[in-house]
């Protein structure tokens, strides 16, 4: 999937996590900023680039800032934010690119 | 060495200290000492003013020096000014290597971290700090040890001489021209002076720090007279709104309310609930809504609370009032109600000393029935972390935690199973600042946990079958479950502070955040 | 109880406090821009929070917007129990939510026939056609009053008094036996006349709803101490049960328990107390 434009999605809430994603140079560049950064973030970074693998999105800037949110958040967050940068709100793979 | 809560102390830091392991809550019973006597300078001439026109000339008078250690309260909490007001004098003076041994730190010191910078304060003894100076002294900016410790701890350490105060300024809400002190009246008005009173007794210069002057003498007086040396009339010693910051509000958090309920339920289902029954509670939401429900069944029961003792609020005023309470003893007091309320019959100010000391022939922890605290984290093994936040960061303070907790029958630990993604039960808490050994219930939002060294109260409680019963090991992994398993917080290899236990060996070491 | 699918903190463990069933909406409690974002946290709560055997309903968008088929898809992918159809107002609707709902099982795998579906009742027409709702699928097990949208179609609000909806109350309840449905009452909304809302769930516990829609914690448990039979009622439906199963095999039709005469006729009920007793887990052997 290709990101064509700029796109957020969540909040900055307790639980939550506010994901931005832009048009990249070519790869996935990642910024990760978490409340729970010494326990949770080499995790959490995980679930965002296999999110993004499944969604087949290679070419992305990425920023997430995390209040604690658990991963079922974050890859809700992730997604909502690639599929609003394509603009695409029906027929989506659920269960399929969207696990 | 591994000490008593299998917490790794290293060699080097018993040899800098001096200290040994924690070895368990009652290692030192029995063990005599000798009490450290100050350093005593008579007036006899009725001549002699104690008073002085600023801080700067009570430094003077009173020999201040490098490397010297200075005494401070924490009564006016969020709302002091004094420990500011002194500690920039002496660092106007150029004073080095001052070590500053306060009853607790806060955010209201924040200023001091410039003074931390620049060599001025290199120790720091306290039962806690939080903002600026947590994180300073988690990286690694105080050139000495930070100390932790309790306040039953802090007097010990005063009463055995491992702490010598070369000088204690007593903030006092109002002081007469010879120095008898009130935690009542004037414009800083804190109702009590309990961590003061082990300063009076036992620094070598008191200094009497006060904004409001009253006609002598000042009776009767929580720090008298003839402890005081010098008395120094400031414009302010205290921002009255943030000194008592108001009645907590009654909470409508559902989660809150929940585990109030699970540790209602708690104590009323235990064996110590009886007429005549001791109860320390702290300031939390939960805290505050259970003794709600407390009073509520004890005036249905027709049961009465003999004594209610530790830091006072609105609650134990109110059940007070309803004589469902026969004596409140004073250490503190977090708002107004309580303030207003030290002045009258049976609501009784008491030292930090009474209410906790271990070394004393016997303090009021020792006869609590019950005990409800809160905690950061608590691992399965019971330990309690309070001090050091799940970024590694100091930012909390012992309190009377470890004191309350050893003394109590039944100690209580109310805590929400997750902090936004940090599971606050665990497999080994960061830090230990309350060892296992004095935890018997947790009360969390998923269930509660009865320590297995206490069968009979878990027995009572399943008997009742009145709260939903769950092991410690159950409780853990259901938080890991739903958030993950944590990875622990990666410390640097030097060590900033060290937590000290009740008797004065070391429970714990903290490290340098990376 | 109530769910906004939008707000994590909200639906990360709703379960600690006990209720009967979760509703987790994508419709009003979702702000017009989220809509899309309540439907991924949706579907990977239902996938990955354990919601330890409590149901999950999801409250879909209403038919008259584009979002309700997506809604479905999402809620049947996830792994939901049933769907809540908002502002049901003919049998037709429910038959247009049926036939996406077994699409979307089909699409998505899972059995034919295990997502169920609840219409929400919310105007004068729908109330009126209760009984056809009731009958329009196999799936649908039961209605719920929407008070709030129901009064504005009256032309009347809620007043605290219970006036307003009563004929809406008597005539689904009558509609939902009828149908052999479920029947559930609206939401209270004033949290903190805890007293008005103890009154509420009494009366309509008495008129024979099975449920109260609640929308904070703090309402579960008046609604179940409500529901919850006594303990005298327990030992009465026991012995009623004991009796009448003695009585039959000794061909006895009537007799009296305590006093009071029973026949065949309060079997059924005497059940329906001892399974709800053994629900609620005041009754713990077998009944």
């Amino acid at each position: 999937m290709k990101i064509e434009r700029n796109a957020m999605a969540g909040t900055l809430e307790s639980s939550d996590c506010m994901v931005t994603v832009e048009p990249g140079c070519g790869q996935v560049e990642l910024d990760l900023e978490s409340a729970v950064m010494n326990q949770f973030g080499e995790q959490i970074q995980n679930v965002i680039l296999e999110t993004l693998k499944r969604l087949e999105v290679e070419d992305v800037r990425i920023r997430v800032v995390d209040k604690g949110a658990l991963d079922c958040t974050v890859k809700a967050r992730v997604e909502c934010a690639v599929y609003r940068s394509i603009g695409q709100k029906d027929h989506l793979p659920w269960g399929g690119a969207i696990r | 060495m591994r000490n008593a809560v299998g917490r790794e102390i290293p060699d080097e830091i018993l040899r800098l200290t001096g200290k040994e392991p924690f070895q368990g809550n009652c290692y030192k019973e029995g063990v005599e000492y000798r009490k450290q006597g100050p350093i005593v300078k008579p007036v006899m001439d009725r001549n002699t003013s104690k008073l002085v026109s600023s801080i700067r000339e009570a430094l003077i008078k009173c020999g201040a020096h490098d490397g010297m250690t200075l005494g401070f309260h924490h009564h006016f909490r969020e709302g002091d000014l004094v420990v500011n007001m002194v500690m920039k004098e002496v660092h106007d003076m150029g004073f080095k290597n001052v070590t500053i041994c306060a009853s607790s730190l806060g955010k209201a010191h924040d200023p001091l971290l410039e003074y931390i910078e620049d060599g001025t304060i290199t120790g720091i003894e306290s039962s806690g700090v939080r903002g600026k100076i947590g994180e300073a002294i988690s990286h690694g900016k105080l050139k000495g040890l930070a100390i932790m410790r309790s306040h039953g701890g802090r007097v010990r350490a005063i009463h055995t001489g491992e702490t010598v105060i070369d000088i204690s300024f007593i903030g006092a809400s109002t002081c007469d021209d010879y120095g008898n002190c009130k935690g009542i009246g004037g414009k800083s008005d804190c109702g009590v002076l309990s961590y003061s009173f082990v300063d009076g007794q036992h620094a070598n210069k008191v200094v009497a720090v006060t904004d409001c002057l009253v006609p002598f003498p000042n009776f009767p007086a929580d720090i008298a007279m003839t402890r005081v040396d010098y008395v120094c009339v400031v414009d302010a010693i205290g921002i009255p709104e943030k000194i008592a910051t108001g009645a907590a509000k009654p909470t409508t958090d559902t989660r809150k309310l929940m585990m109030a309920d699970y540790c209602t339920q708690v104590v009323i289902n235990t064996p110590y609930f009886k007429d005549g029954f001791s109860y320390q509670t702290g300031v939390g939401g939960a805290s505050i809504a259970s003794a709600a429900s407390l009073a509520k069944i004890m005036e249905e029961r027709g049961i009465k609370m003999g004594f209610a003792v530790g830091g006072m609020s609105k609650g134990m005023v109110d059940m007070l009032d309803k004589g469902l309470v026969g004596k409140l003893l004073d250490t503190q007091d977090f708002d107004l109600f309580a303030v207003n309320s030290v002045k009258r019959p049976n609501h009784h100010r008491i030292s930090a000393g009474a209410y906790a000391n271990p070394f004393n022939k016997g303090a009021f922890v020792n006869k609590l029935d019950y005990v409800v605290l809160a905690a950061l984290e608590v691992d399965v093994h019971f330990n309690c972390n309070v001090v050091v936040g799940s970024n590694g960061v100091i930012t909390g303070a012992q309190g009377g935690h470890p004191d309350a907790a050893q003394g109590a029958k039944c100690t209580i630990v109310i805590c929400p199973l997750l902090q936004g993604r940090i599971p606050a039960i665990c497999t080994d808490v960061t830090t230990v600042t309350t060892p296992g050994e004095s935890i018997d219930v947790v009360v969390t939002d998923y269930g509660v946990a009865v320590n297995p060294a206490r069968p009979e109260l878990l027995e009572a409680l399943q008997k009742a079958d009145c709260v939903p019963l769950k092991t410690i090991e159950e409780l853990r992994d259901i938080a890991y479950s739903i958030v993950g398993t944590p990875k622990p917080v990666q410390f640097g290899e030097r060590i900033v502070g060290i937590i000290e236990s009740r008797d004065g060996t070391i429970m714990d070491v903290v490290r340098e955040v990376k | 109880m109530f769910l906004n699918a939008q707000k994590p903190g909200l639906i990360k463990d709703p379960y600690i406090y006990q209720p009967d069933s979760i509703m987790l909406d994508l419709e009003d409690a979702v702000a017009e821009k989220e809509k899309d974002a309540a439907r991924f946290s949706l579907y990977h709560a239902l996938q990955e929070i354990n919601y330890r055997g409590i149901e999950c309903i999801v409250r879909i968008n209403g038919l008259d917007t584009d979002l309700w088929e997506e809604d479905v898809r999402c809620a049947v992918a996830g792994g939901a129990d049933g769907i809540r159809i908002p502002k049901t107002e003919t049998a037709g609707d429910v038959k247009k939510v049926e036939a996406a709902v077994e699409q979307a099982e089909q699409e998505f795998g899972r059995e034919p026939g295990s997502v169920l579906i609840m219409a929400a009742l919310e105007s004068a027409k729908g109330v009126l056609n209760a009984l056809s709702i009731c009958s329009a699928s196999d799936r649908l097990f039961g209605i719920a009053l929407s008070g709030g949208d129901y009064t504005k179609d009256l032309q009347t609000r809620i007043t605290g008094t219970g006036v307003e909806l009563m004929g809406a109350r008597q005539l689904m309840i009558i509609a939902a036996r009828a149908a052999g449905v479920q029947c559930f009452d609206t939401v209270y909304t004033d949290l903190n006349d805890m007293e008005g809302f103890r009154r509420e769930v009494e009366m309509i516990h008495m008129m024979g709803f099975d449920g109260k829609s609640v929308i904070n914690p703090r309402q579960i448990a008046p609604v179940h101490k409500i529901y919850t039979p006594t303990e005298k009622e327990i030992i009465f439906a026991q012995k009623v049960v004991r009796e009448i199963d003695e009585k039959k095999k000794l061909g006895i039709g009537v007799f009296t328990v305590d006093g009071k005469m029973i026949d065949i006729a309060f079997y059924d009920g005497a059940k329906r107390t001892l399974a709800l007793a053994k629900a609620a887990g005041v009754l713990k052997e077998e009944c």
